[in-house]
């Protein structure tokens, strides 16, 4: 680290040759300068006190006004050299607030994770990306011992640390789950009841569980409140809405759910989805469901990991690489 | 004690003395332009605090000499109601963002020590040191 004596110094020789040739170079030195005494953390202050020696060894007969002025004017600069402490401090405290959030986005990695099972004539894709650090979304896959698989998808209303603390109590809820063949809606009212109890009014969450049998290619599910999915029938080359009714959880104790049915044929795809999704917000307002379908079509031919990696990247250059909201993709796509 | 002054605070005047006492000792004791300004503001807000705060207290300067150093204590002490949440004011843009001027947290980094007794109901006390280098 150089020496307060020497940054004195240099700053004596930098104005000596601006003053003696006024170049762009030397303001060049100027510059550079500065941004030396940020490094060394030199205040404002200190810098016109070297003003105020280095013009009084130079000029031996400058005017007392002069120099009183730069008095004034070091007396005034007190304010911004405590303002700029304050702010080397306010930025240390934010790095060390981002590391510590970077650490607990590691946890919340490690708890909610999840794997994507291997399913008789079923390919699934999953992609879950946060808009901040912490993932207010969830997504979550189960097999149970019949091999039929579970899929779950939830969103916190609300993003960033609250909702993703909120996210592993439903982590924690659906694992203690009596372990025998998830229904989708009791899944749903069990969680209910979990989230009504142990939540913050003030906090909300949709879910979607669905439930794929790879022997009856049976896909049953209901919803609490969640964005709509589609499911794309291959044989009439047709998306619909993938709709189910049904309030959001920890919104009223004694919620029924509604459990839906749908035979999968083969090339038959389920799109499900968090709303971080359909609220991409381009410089022409919220993408519609339109476009999304578009975008599922245009990648259709790829598999199922890769339709979701690839929309996703063709959603987020649309915005700009600015994600307003936590986002969830899930394809599961039936083999032809 | 080696030697003492003090200044009323009770109106926004009694600052300027304040300040004009703490410049005076600093220059006696040979403290450069900057670190002369740094006490003077020290002492502003300390003074500033007190006018505004606690309605009225006093601002002492302290010459102090120790193992061959020498240094300057401002002790600012007042009957207002104390400061109830302490770690509060120590936090860095607490006091700035309402545009209050520098703060404690300023006035502890223009110096080389501090430290704060406060009751609440009783008033506060605060010490700060700087020294001669």
């Amino acid at each position: 680290m150089e020496s307060r004596e020497n940054l004195e110094e240099k700053y004596r020789e930098a104005l000596s040759n601006y003053l003696k040739e006024q170049t762009e170079q030397a303001l060049y030195q100027g510059q550079k300068y500065s941004r030396k005494t940020i490094e060394h953390k030199i205040s404002p202050e200190e810098i016109i006190s070297f003003h105020k020696s280095t013009l009084m060894d130079t000029y031996e007969d400058l005017p007392d006004e002069v120099l009183h002025s730069l008095d004034f004017l070091l007396e005034v600069m007190m304010g911004y050299g405590i303002a700029y402490r304050e702010h080397q401090n306010l930025k240390h405290l934010q790095q060390e607030l981002k590391s510590e959030i970077e650490i607990a986005a590691n946890v919340q990695h490690t708890l909610l994770g999840t794997h994507i099972p291997k399913v008789k004539d079923l390919e699934i894709g999953a992609i879950s990306v946060p808009a901040r650090h912490m993932n207010g979304d969830y997504y979550h896959f189960v097999q149970d011992e019949n091999q039929c698989v579970g899929v779950a998808i939830a969103d916190v209303i609300g993003k960033g640390i609250p909702a993703a603390l909120c996210m592993s109590m439903i982590k924690y809820a659906m694992d203690s789950l009596p372990d025998h063949r998830h229904f989708p809606k009791s899944v749903l009212e069990s969680l209910n009841r979990v989230v009504e109890r142990n939540v913050d009014p003030s906090m909300f969450i949709t879910m979607f569980y669905g439930l794929f049998d790879p022997e009856t290619h049976i896909f049953s599910y209901a919803s609490a409140g969640h964005e709509p999915g589609f499911y794309y029938d291959a044989e009439k080359k047709e998306f619909t809405d993938l709709t189910a009714r049904g309030l959001l959880l920890g919104v009223e104790k004694k919620t029924q759910y509604e459990q839906y049915e749908k035979y999968v044929a083969p090339g038959d795809m389920i799109v499900l989805m968090s709303d971080g999704v359909t609220e991409c917000r381009t410089s022409e307002g919220f993408i519609e469901r339109n476009t999304l379908i578009e975008f599922i079509e245009k990648n259709m031919h790829l598999s199922a990991q890769e339709m979701v990696n690839n929309i996703y990247k063709q959603l987020e250059k649309m915005q700009h690489f600015q994600l307003r909201d936590d986002f969830t993709l899930i394809i599961l796509k039936r083999n032809v | 004690m080696e030697f003492q002054s003090c200044v009323k605070i009770i109106n926004e005047w009694d600052i300027v003395a304040a300040r004009q006492l703490g410049r005076n000792v600093a220059k006696e004791l040979g403290f450069g332009t900057v670190d002369q300004a740094r006490i003077t503001t020290a002492i502003s807000e300390l003074a500033r605090n007190i006018y505004l705060y606690a309605g009225q207290g006093r601002v002492c300067i302290e010459k102090l000499y120790e193992n061959g150093k020498s240094g300057l204590l401002i002790i600012a002490s007042d009957e207002g109601p104390g400061i109830p949440d302490v770690r509060k004011v120590m936090e860095d843009g607490f006091s700035t963002s309402g545009g209050l001027g520098a703060g404690l947290p300023g006035v502890k980094r223009l110096m080389d020590e501090f430290d704060l007794d406060t009751n609440v109901g009783k008033g506060t006390e605060i010490r700060a040191t700087k020294w001669l280098r």
